[in-house]
């Protein structure tokens, strides 16, 4: 086992990292924000598939690059593999993940408990807004994903959908 | 009485969570990567690592209390020595040393041989200027400050400016007394 770090470190690093990003930098392009949060992850990700297939023979077809990201690349960022892998079979994977760590600490903003109850429009911006955060969140991993299949020659396109936090579902679109 | 404060945070760190370091340092790279090209400048590049330490620091403290077992330091001297040995190690498992007191015990030198966050990081000629590990400084102050410690930190060696050690240097700039809502019960 090579060097270890504590987990908060990594968690609070991403957190402050999304939080700079849509909060200070571009706190009025969102799309900006996630841009530029997903390019972060594409790095990352396109460095650790590097390091983590060295020993590994040229994977044979999609199914199973796809395979290594759910098994053992999860693995080694999260301690834990994809929960669940549907697929099409036409180049649309989708990988679910029941607890995402990077999930379990987003936590809704607690300030609509406080606003007057009788401001229900603030309310739903409110929870508008809480989406969006936690959204903002997940550009990080799916850009690790694109970058990690990119790096294994597989240009893809990846989004997220949340179903139930902290579950959430990754959508891999292979370009053809 | 109070436990007495750990002297090292080898056990801290064996009971924290871990994970590779490697997803830490990549992904510390990549942030510091994207700023360059966001911001442009590298004197705004060391502002906003500083800045997203110092955010950092001022929630990493409660897990440092919470986790840590220390106790109340009793000065500033003590504190420092938490910091490098208990500190340094539960977060990012190496160990830093403490030196270069002043004489009037307020300023000190936490020097690192070993940092995680710049394994395989090379600075080229055009990041001159660039404090790579800047985070770090932030959240010694910000973690400092939550303590009620106001502290300037900068660096004074860096190895990937050919320094032989990192060495961030702390000053204290004044202790602001603690002020409990409740008595204290002995």
């Amino acid at each position: 086992m090579g060097r270890e770090v504590s987990e908060s470190c990594v968690d609070s690093l991403v957190i402050e990292m999304v939080s700079a990003y849509c909060n200070r930098f571009y706190a009025t392009k969102p799309e900006l924000a996630a841009r530029r949060i997903e390019a972060i992850g594409y790095l990352v990700g396109h460095q650790l598939s590097e390091r983590y297939t060295i020993e590994r023979p040229r994977f044979s077809d999609h199914l199973e690059a796809i395979k290594f990201i759910c098994k053992d690349f999860w693995s080694e960022l999260f301690k834990k593999q994809i929960d669940n892998l549907k697929t099409n079979h036409r180049g649309t994977f989708v990988l679910q993940d029941n607890r995402f760590r990077w999930l379990t600490h987003v936590s809704i903003d607690p300030s609509p408990a406080n606003t007057d109850i009788s401001e229900e429009p603030s309310l739903a911006t409110a929870e508008g807004k809480a989406a969006q955060a936690t959204s903002m969140h997940l550009y990080f991993p799916c850009g690790i994903i694109r970058g990690a299949l990119s790096n294994l020659g597989i240009p893809c396109a990846v989004s997220a959908e949340i179903s139930n936090l902290p579950a959430c579902s990754f959508v891999v679109r292979i370009k053809a | 009485m109070a436990p007495v404060a750990p002297r090292s945070g080898d056990a801290v760190f064996a009971n924290v969570e871990r994970v590779n370091a490697e997803l830490f340092t990549l992904t510390y790279g990549a942030i510091v990567r994207q700023l360059l090209t966001d911001l442009e400048e590298v004197d705004e590049v060391n502002k906003q690592l500083d800045q997203m330490g110092y955010n950092i620091g001022i929630r990493l403290i409660d897990e440092f209390l919470a986790k840590s077992g220390v106790s109340r330091c009793v000065d500033f001297k003590e504190t420092a020595e938490v910091i490098a040995k208990v500190g340094f190690k539960m977060f990012l498992g190496v160990t830093a040393s403490v030196t270069n007191w002043d004489a009037d015990g307020t300023s000190c030198s936490l020097v690192l041989e070993d940092n995680p966050l710049v394994d395989f990081v090379e600075l080229p000629d055009t990041c001159q200027g660039l404090y790579y590990c800047n985070i770090l400084s932030g959240v010694v102050r910000g973690a400092l400050e939550m303590v009620s410690m106001k502290t300037e930190v900068t660096w004074v060696r860096d190895m990937l400016r050919g320094d032989d050690a990192y060495e961030l240097r702390v000053k204290l700039l004044k202790q602001v007394p603690e002020e409990y809502p409740y008595k204290d019960d002995e």
